[in-house]
């Protein structure tokens, strides 16, 4: 376990300053195995907040634990950390199996839940909750910037691919409600598989102008790798997830020019994103990436709540969180009615920096003010 | 044409799963000892075959590296626990080979990290070829599959045509009296033993050049593994290698047929996700059907 204690320095701090209630926030994420270079970016995108806020953050306590990309072992994550450690907030979750497993039952406890990441269309739409926010996105919102930036490109036939659980199934719909072309193909793989082969032959198969897939973490890797390998050149697009700063040096140079969708990027234009893409290659000796961007908006946004209100008064902090008066590094960011961003989408395309760096940089805006296409479900 | 590439992948498939299969029955069928820890040499070639070629250059040397390292690490687990384990019963064999898991896990995420390593193919290896009918296929999957195929072949040559290959058959059937008759059944067994690390190695290596390697790499294919043997019959080279086609044929062409076969009989959207989950289950759903029709396998002798 790893704590990162400021404690003692806020014990000290606290005779001369009055200081609101400390808060205690439990981050669960995965660090380890296949998905875990987005657990490493989540919490080192959150911890770079807190460390770069100083003694505003001195009465706030992380406790970060591994959860190994698996719902049982999240499960028993959560309980441990409302039930002994006693923690106001959760956050980290980066998988949506795990979220749905975590959310529901953390939320009705009492504890609020900031998503770092996963935001399946349930938590958004039918079972929203007062204190859950969605601070990255709602989970369809990346595809839906992708097939709206597919029509734009006038891609005839797509060939769609996503793994079988909650987030693949929101990625697909997402894809298909601004995609006006044929879909020719939808197909569904296992989650952590690692061999595509297979898939590989039915798009080779396809006759598609283009292929949208939504594969985070190793699975894109393998994938990437397997399809620069076999042959198949149509062309691919997809969400910032399948070229994500922490893929990216692992797929190499085959991800070059290929168009994706995010909400944010490295080179955006603002004071708050500078800020964030240098200190963090300071601090971490690499690039950011989107979930490291997201884990720092979200500890931000809790800094900016903790500022106006006291996190034992629920209800206060749950205005202050809804008021979201931070600095994004999305630039402009507020939440809708159901606790999920509004916030524009780019179209990004894989470059090399001036130091032969695989990055992205942004081409084109897919979507502007863009919520999500849960909202009117949510009765809060 | 979509057909026969799907064939010349569950082919593939069912080569790596034979590699690994093949080591696990041998040491279950001569030594009637399940272990677990067959997993970890698997993961052990990957790294070693990650490890040396990076620092080589050379794919062909790291291959050879994963050879080399998993029937080292087989050889000494063997000396070191697994001797131990012969005459205990199979829940403490479970136990003890558990053990090596975790070990073996933990050791080589302290070693290199939680984070996957990815190994680049040789030019060589890595373009594509053009089959007779048009089909472009990856070289480097092709050569997996002729691997494969030698590499069943020297067994049965192994096993039937050489005096090693008599006395672990021998010891199959007798373990006791081979022993009586004068052959030094702890060599024997070593032997055996190192043999199933190094193709189980050497199948992490294949299968970490296409993919990733990684710690726990090993366990769900060790499953797999375990359900080859099962299929084949415990102790069966011959139906380890009838089996992992079987089972790889049944994986890739399930994956590739449910969903358009489903579509038939409901809306495509359904048929895509629960295409996809009979998908998953196709491999089990076969075990089960196997073992019904025959309770000890497709070449299974012993009850």
């Amino acid at each position: 376990m790893k704590t990162l204690s400021i404690m003692t320095l806020a014990a000290t701090l606290a005779a001369t300053t009055a200081l609101a209630e400390p808060i205690k926030i439990g981050m669960i994420t995965t660090l380890s195995g296949g998905g875990a270079g987005l657990g490493i970016d989540t919490r080192d995108g959150f911890d770079l907040a807190l460390k770069l806020a100083g003694d505003k953050a001195a009465d706030i306590t992380v406790v970060t634990e591994d959860d190994q990309q698996k719902p049982d072992v999240a499960v028993q994550l959560a309980d441990k950390m409302i039930q002994s450690e006693n923690v106001d907030i959760l956050t980290g979750i980066v998988w949506s199996n795990l979220a749905m497993a975590v959310v529901p039952a953390a939320v009705q406890q009492g504890k609020f839940y900031l998503s770092t990441n996963a935001a399946p269309s349930a938590l958004a739409g039918p079972q929203c909750n007062k204190n859950y926010f969605s601070v990255s996105y709602q989970n369809d919102n990346f595809h839906e910037a992708a097939g709206q930036a597919a029509t734009d490109t006038g891609y005839g036939k797509v060939f769609i691919m996503a793994p079988n659980y909650p987030a693949g199934q929101d990625s697909l719909a997402g894809f298909k409600r601004f995609y006006k072309g044929e879909v020719v193909s939808e197909v569904y793989t296992q989650v952590g598989q690692t061999d595509y082969a297979g898939e590989i032959a039915q798009i080779r198969d396809s006759g598609a102008d283009a292929v949208f897939f939504f594969l985070p973490g190793g699975m894109g890797i393998s994938f990437m790798k397997q399809y620069a390998g076999s042959g198949v050149t149509t062309p691919l697009i997809g969400p910032a997830f399948s070229f994500s700063q922490d893929i990216l040096p692992a797929v190499g140079d085959a991800a070059l020019g290929v168009r994706n969708t995010a909400s944010w990027s490295p080179d955006l234009d603002n004071s708050a994103n500078k800020t964030f893409v240098e200190e963090f290659r300071t601090a971490y000796d690499r690039l950011p990436s989107v979930y490291a961007a997201q884990g720092y908006d979200t500890a931000n946004l809790i800094l900016a709540a903790a500022e106006k209100a006291d996190v034992a008064d629920q209800d206060a902090f749950r205005d202050a969180l809804k008021a979201a008066e931070f600095d994004s590094v999305r630039g402009k960011f507020s939440f809708g009615p159901n606790h999920h961003p509004i916030q524009d989408l780019y179209v990004r395309e894989v470059v090399k920096d001036d130091e032969g760096t695989l990055t992205n940089h942004i081409v084109g805006t897919a979507m502007t003010d863009r919520g999500d296409a849960y909202a009117e479900e949510c009765k809060m | 044409m979509l057909l026969f590439e799907q064939l010349l992948n569950g082919l593939q498939y069912g080569m790596t799963l034979f590699l690994m299969a093949a080591g696990l029955t041998l040491v279950f069928g001569v030594m009637g000892l399940i272990n677990l820890a067959h997993g970890s040499l698997y993961m052990i070639g990957a790294f070693a075959c990650a490890v040396v070629t990076k620092a080589t250059g050379n794919f062909w040397l790291g291959a050879a590296g994963s050879l080399a390292a998993a029937a080292m690490a087989g050889a000494l687990i063997e000396m070191l626990v697994i001797r131990r384990l012969y005459s205990r019963d199979h829940l403490d064999q479970v136990l003890a080979t558990f053990a090596l898991i975790l070990i073996f896990s933990e050791g080589a995420r302290w070693l290199f990290g939680s984070f996957p390593l990815y190994l680049t193919l040789p030019p060589s290896l890595a373009g594509t070829v053009t089959l007779p009918g048009g089909l472009v296929y990856p070289v480097f999957r092709l050569g997996v599959i002729g691997l494969g195929i030698a590499i069943a072949a020297g067994l049965f040559w192994l096993m039937h045509n050489t005096r090693l290959g008599i006395r672990i058959r021998a010891g199959e059937a007798d373990r006791e009296m081979i022993g009586a008759l004068g052959v030094d059944i702890s060599i024997l067994y070593t032997l055996v033993f190192a043999l199933g690390a190094a193709l189980a190695g050497l199948a992490g290596a294949l299968v970490g050049a296409v993919q990733s390697v990684q710690v726990g790499m090993g366990e769900p294919v060790l499953i797999l593994a375990f359900v080859v043997v099962v299929i084949g019959g415990i102790g069966s080279i011959g139906g380890a290698l009838l089996s992992a086609l079987l089972v790889g044929m049944t994986d890739s062409l399930g994956r590739a047929l449910l969903p358009s076969l489903l579509a038939q009989v409901m809306p495509q959207a359904s048929a895509n996700t629960l295409g996809a989950s009979l998908a998953a289950m196709s491999v089990y759903i076969l075990m089960a059907a196997v073992l019904v029709w025959r309770p000890t396998g497709l070449f299974g002798a012993r009850a």
